[in-house]
């Protein structure tokens, strides 16, 4: 009975550990909540993914009103990966969070945290899950004004500027969306994405409908930090509590390209007015540019949080290189980045945490002989570095091989170049960092003598993530194979 | 404000009505205008006026922080709860039909409770934002 009742579930059982989390005002109680329930909701990303692969999408009707009327969920291969990557990151965050947050917050925010915590996955969770637009907007605020609060619980005060510019830029992308939800709703008169498939091909050529095709690009591509849309990025990221900024780098922005997807290849796919080379003009551009800049600003940066926010707007480029193909192989690329990026992504801001808690920054300078002091958690973050520059063996490598390869088909060697390029660029900044942590002396003598190795609760998920990048790396069925069948499910081949 | 006698009966007289008012756009709501936002809205409405005029000291005894965190959580967990009651019923999750036979009972039911549930968690933390505004500086 229960298994009937997974989608709905997967989005209730975080929501309902918010509020309790809060009544429970301890930080040690409703960190065990918020562990059991991220637990369950991978739990049940894990199963639906399952079932959706054997057998084919799955619908739910919320409140018992069929679909283009009620709030439908709706799980096929493309959402059902989207979901387990969400709840997978979610469930190895939280184990690591225990220690990180008590020492980055004081007690009394630690119950709020978790909150926040809980909301914002229940947020991204329902964004994925959801088949209604506007739906999709409530949930993306639900985890937007959530992930507002978490960015500015940082210790460095810096991190309350960096939450209200990400406010007022997320507000404007919220907006845009919605004004383009409720432009497809005036013409359509349906806000079910497959209802407004089949509605929207005879009116492909009216203004309204380009209108909204553009608002919902715009209001995505801010969301998702699409350059030059990514001001807020670097700085929210780089404020956070070391918790929040992996979990958000890992989730947000990837939820945010999901987003993008359903808009594009599952709403408007259908309408011929969506001409693909006009996807080609304008993602590729802004892919290759978002590799290329922020690439480059990434090594300039002393802060190496801040460098890899940098980073990971380059490796969005990427995804969007992937989509900007429109072709079963760019979109497997893009697909599999996703999974590979925030398996990597992840890891590294997590081993950046265990260094801020031993060192209370992570100022380039600061991690001098840190390759001596704290060995595995250094190691971590060299083996991320290697899969983010995409070294063979590593998941980043697959990702890139796979652009590389929907590229080669388009004969667009000026990408194949960029991808190069970038990977060069990548190097040059993981590099800095390896330099400085292993082959500069630390200072001895200031008090650096007790830094130890970080603890175990925050190491493990560190390396499961780390391990996960190196894994998928070798083994690619799983996230090769499933990437595909949804790159060809959006193409609209069927699963 | 303690020289404004003119200000302090008005808000005296008025605050029973304010809040009655709430409950009626409250409670009327599954037949007219209203419903649970509009009327967490008023009452927190309510609570805001008298702690402007009477001293935010004087509504936080009325209203401790505590007690406006445990109902921030309890309305979110009524809603939340009618929902897991569908399913505890056999049916989807916030499907009012099973809760009471016959389903226009149920669903009046689940409207209503699921409106209160709005109602307490929104005037709560109207009242919870414009403490911590107005007491900034304070504590």
């Amino acid at each position: 009975m229960i298994a009937a009742h997974l989608p709905a579930l997967q989005v209730v059982v975080p929501l309902v550990a918010a509020p309790l989390c809060l009544l429970l005002r301890r930080g040690g109680l409703a960190w065990a909540l918020a562990l059991a329930a991220s637990w369950a909701a991978f739990a049940i990303a894990a199963l639906l993914l399952q079932q959706v692969l054997s057998t084919g999408p799955i619908s739910y009707q919320l409140g018992g009103w069929a679909p283009p009327w009620g709030i439908e969920y709706r799980i096929d291969v493309v959402n059902g990966f989207v979901l387990l990557i969400v709840a997978a990151i979610g469930a190895v965050v939280l184990p690591y969070a225990r220690v990180s947050v008590a020492h980055e917050l004081p007690e009394d925010q630690q119950a709020t945290f978790y909150t926040a915590l809980m909301l914002c996955l229940t947020g991204l969770l329902g964004v994925t899950i959801t088949g209604d637009a506007f739906n999709l907007f409530v949930f993306l605020e639900i985890s937007s004004l959530s992930s507002y609060v978490l960015i500015a619980l940082g210790r460095d005060r810096r991190a309350l500027t960096a939450a209200f510019q990400y406010l007022v830029m997320g507000t404007i992308g919220a907006t845009f969306i919605v004004i383009g939800v409720g432009l497809l709703y005036m013409v359509t008169g349906t806000l079910n994405m497959l209802d407004l498939a089949e509605r929207l091909p005879p009116m492909a050529e009216s203004r309204t409908v380009l209108a909204a095709f553009a608002f919902l690009t715009v209001g995505t591509g801010l969301k998702l930090a699409l350059f030059p849309l990514h001001f807020w990025l670097p700085n929210a990221y780089a404020y956070a509590p070391s918790v929040v900024t992996a979990f958000l780098a890992a989730t947000a922005t990837k939820v945010s390209i999901y987003m993008l997807l359903r808009f594009f290849f599952t709403v408007f796919g259908t309408a011929d007015s969506l001409d693909l080379a006009t996807l080609e003009n304008l993602l590729i551009p802004l892919g290759v540019a978002a590799i290329l800049v922020c690439s480059t600003v990434a090594i300039f940066q002393t802060d190496v949080k801040r460098m890899l926010a940098y980073s990971s707007v380059a490796q969005v480029g990427y995804m969007v290189l992937g989509i900007g193909f429109a072709s079963t192989a760019g979109l497997t690329a893009a697909i599999v980045h996703l999974f590979n990026h925030a398996m990597t992504k992840g890891g590294l801001f997590l081993a950046l945490g265990c260094m801020a808690l031993r060192l209370g920054s992570v100022q380039i300078e600061s991690l001098a002989g840190l390759g001596r002091r704290m060995p595995l958690t250094m190691f971590a973050f060299v083996l991320g570095g290697f899969s983010l520059i995409g070294v063979p063996l590593t998941a980043g490598f697959i990702s890139k091989w796979v652009l590389v390869q929907a590229a080669l088909e388009r004969g667009n060697w000026l990408v194949v170049a960029v991808i190069l390029v970038g990977s060069l660029l990548a190097a040059v900044y993981v590099w800095r960092v390896i330099e400085v942590a292993y082959f500069r002396p630390g200072a001895r003598d200031d008090a650096g003598e007790g830094i130890a190795e970080a603890p175990l609760s925050m190491l493990i998920p560190t390396w499961i993530l780390i391990g996960a990048s190196i894994y998928f790396g070798i083994h690619t069925s799983l996230t090769l194979g499933v990437a595909e069948r949804a790159a060809r499910f959006l193409l609209g081949g069927g699963a | 404000m303690q020289r404004h006698f003119v200000l302090r009966v008005t808000t005296k007289l008025l605050m029973p009505f304010i809040l009655l008012f709430a409950l009626y756009v409250q409670f009327h709501g599954d037949f007219g205008p209203g419903g649970g936002f509009q009327a967490g809205v008023i009452f927190g409405a309510g609570f805001i006026l008298y702690a402007l005029v009477y001293g935010i000291e004087s509504a936080r005894r009325v209203a401790p922080a505590g007690a406006l965190r445990v109902l921030i959580s309890a309305g979110l967990l009524l809603y939340i709860g009618v929902g897991y009651a569908g399913l505890a019923l056999g049916a989807s999750f916030l499907d009012y039909n099973v809760l009471s036979a016959p389903a226009p009972k149920g669903q009046h039911l689940g409207i209503f409770l699921v409106e209160l549930g709005v109602g307490v968690t929104v005037a709560a933390t109207m009242v919870t934002v414009f403490f911590n505004f107005a007491g900034r500086g304070r504590d």
